[in-house]
């Protein structure tokens, strides 16, 4: 933990209190969390579901958009790509619940030649573009008869099964999808390349600069937030047992990405996690209120955005000093100086860009 | 033969429409580097406007383009000052999370006033009247007066940068926020007239729209995005180049509805993803923000 330097001039920690102390406690959840269908009823076992879904697309955009400097609001053509990915399998006999590792790998594949196009534009056009390759998706697939067309198609492998069942072995592939991402995305942003992704999120010129592949870095972090949206994609075929292109191609999806992240606090690890919860909270509460939700939504994504850019996370750990996920790198000077001189390590957390 | 020349002019009517919708959103972007995720909500609401008027008062959509098209420059005024003034601040994010934040707002709150269904402006005799040239090519006179308004649009608009003085700040603020804002350029100023002139023509294009076809409250997306696949297409800062773009997108729809009735969209798309990948500055490049 304490990596000192042969001359000791620099002392760099990587853990710290709050962060052994989120670790100890996200590891408790998770345990708890995998316990809890023996012990509570199908219906939360079904909306912890949903909640899953919800994360996973809040750190997925996040990692993209927070981290990579990229808003794109076309992500639900992964999502969309992902759930036909799992029907077009289970038609051709793999069980829907392994068919969803298949799916993820597969949307991650495609997102290769895409990125290709995308990165052709920057800024707003991405957005838009984005937008556009994901509307190619909806309009290709639509056609497809084999998967439903315009009507879409039911998932039928599962119903030899017990619901009760289905429910809960959905629930752990959700599980499983959201711990591995969070740990993924953890240990990416730890590693050097999270350093240099940070980096190019701060200043894209200086990350270039100093020897920052800055195309590569991008691409590599589009396509794994591409596959981030194709486990929420896989889940969502499996949760619902049934896709309708129209639905899962729907750029409401991105609107809820958004949103998420941006109460959350975007470009933070915690964010998107306090961010699916409230957004989950939220929908739970003004379900029954049809469109009312929706536009409380953007009413608070525009004021978020204005006047607390670094959303709610951001606000409780302005200099992410209190961050729960020991990503940063805190380096301690011992050089001409009698006492330590602490310096920000290259990630200082400047969220809200 | 004679169907697909029909097309091909169709889709040359249809341009212009696109084109009208796609000056505003170049002029902002020109201004401000980013795009108004809202363009096409706001061309919406312009029709709900005039729909609401029309119901209520009478006569045809025409009259009220005096009181909505002032209506929504004022509105795009406003929301420079009160809301993107401040998001430009942010960062380059911001402005685009504002405007998404807008569009879904709008989007639901006609959702909520309106409902789903599909509106239309009767424009009277106008809608439906229409010059034949031969047994299979007419020219819907409607269709022709779009074209026409938004080739003179784009035109004034053209002039009205060359010419006037607000029109050379705004490109002067195009090329170089700092060295025009050391000459004595009102950048404030000159973000919220953009706005306004912006918002003017997409609620021409709105209105034009809502008398051509039929519209919802969420069909704003669409026309964001074929603004948007014109302006690439053109050539982004030229209006010419984006007049040309909306004519090609056009041409493309149209031709690729008469392929496949459903593939009119998808076959749009395509040809903005050839240029995305064979010509990526458009077809006609410039070298400035808006020249």
């Amino acid at each position: 933990m304490r990596a000192t330097r042969p001359e000791s001039l620099a002392t760099v920690r990587r853990y710290s209190a709050p962060s052994l102390g989120g670790l100890g406690v996200a590891g408790l959840v998770i345990v708890v969390l995998a316990l809890l269908p023996s012990f509570v009823g199908e219906s939360l076992v079904n909306r912890l579901t949903q909640l899953f879904s919800l994360l996973i697309l809040a750190v997925g955009w996040n990692l993209l958009a927070g981290y990579g400097g990229m808003v794109s609001i076309g992500q639900q053509a992964f999502l969309g790509l992902s759930s036909y990915a799992v029907l077009y399998l289970s038609l051709h006999g793999v069980l829907a619940w392994w068919g969803a590792p298949l799916a993820i790998l597969f949307a991650g594949l495609v997102s290769v030649p895409i990125s290709f196009l995308a990165f052709r534009l920057r800024g707003s056009f991405f957005a838009i573009g984005t937008w556009v390759i994901a509307d190619v998706c909806l309009l290709v697939v639509a056609q497809i008869e084999m998967l439903g067309g315009g009507a879409g198609a039911s998932l039928n492998d599962l119903n030899g099964y017990d619901p009760i069942t289905v429910g809960d072995v959905t629930y752990w592939v959700g599980l499983a999808i959201v711990v591995a991402t969070l740990v993924g995305a953890a240990l990416l942003l730890r590693s050097r390349f999270g350093l240099a992704l940070i980096s190019i999120r701060d200043d894209e010129r200086a990350a270039e600069a100093t020897g920052v592949n800055v195309a590569r870095t991008k691409r590599i972090v589009y396509v794994l937030s591409a596959a981030i949206c194709a486990g929420a994609g896989a889940l969502l075929i499996l949760e619902n047992l049934e896709v309708q292109p129209d639905s899962t191609f729907s750029v409401q999806y991105s609107a809820f990405m958004i949103f998420m992240v941006l109460v959350g606090g975007i470009g933070t690890f915690e964010g998107p996690i306090v961010g699916a919860i409230f957004f989950f909270a939220l929908q739970q509460w003004l379900a029954s209120y049809g469109v009312w939700y929706l536009i409380i939504l953007g009413a608070v994504a525009v004021t978020v955005t204005l006047w607390l850019p670094k959303g709610v996370w951001g606000s409780v750990d302005p200099h992410n000093r209190r961050s729960l996920v020991p990503l940063r790198h805190r380096v301690t000077l011992h050089r001409n100086t009698e006492s330590p001189h602490e310096q920000e390590g290259t990630e200082t957390g400047r969220g809200g860009e | 033969m004679m169907m697909w020349i029909n097309a091909i002019i169709q889709g040359l009517l249809l341009g212009g429409l696109y084109a009208m919708f796609s000056c505003g959103l170049s002029l902002m972007f020109g201004v401000m580097r980013f795009v108004n995720l809202a363009h096409g909500d706001f061309a919406v609401l312009s029709a709900y406007a005039a729909y609401v008027l029309v119901e209520h008062v009478g006569g045809t959509p025409l009259w009220t383009f005096a009181i909505v098209i002032p209506a929504s420059a004022l509105v795009g005024f406003l929301l420079q000052r009160l809301l993107l003034d401040r998001a430009l601040i942010g960062g380059a994010l911001s402005p685009l999370l504002v405007t998404f934040g807008l569009s879904i707002l709008i989007e639901n709150l006609l959702q909520q006033g309106f409902g789903a269904n599909n509106e239309s402006l009767f424009a009277g005799s106008l809608s439906y009247e229409s010059w034949k040239i031969n047994n299979s090519i007419y020219l819907g006179r409607l269709q022709v007066i779009v074209f026409v308004i938004a080739v003179a649009l784009i035109a004034g608009l053209q002039l009205f940068l060359s010419r006037s003085r607000p029109g050379r700040n705004m490109r002067a603020t195009a090329d170089s926020r700092r060295a025009a804002s050391l000459s004595g350029v009102n950048e404030r100023r000159v973000r919220a007239t953009a706005t306004a002139i912006a918002l003017a023509t997409v609620a021409i294009g709105g209105l034009f729209l809502a008398m051509r076809t039929s519209f919802t409250p969420t069909s704003g997306a669409s026309d964001l995005i074929f603004a948007f696949e014109s302006v690439i297409i053109g050539g982004l800062g030229n209006l010419w180049g984006t007049l040309l773009g909306g004519l090609i997108l056009g041409v493309a729809q149209t031709v690729g509805s008469q392929i496949n009735p459903a593939d009119g969209i998808l076959a749009g798309h395509l040809v903005f993803l050839a240029i995305l990948a064979y010509r990526p500055q458009g077809i006609i490049a410039s070298k400035y923000a808006l020249s």
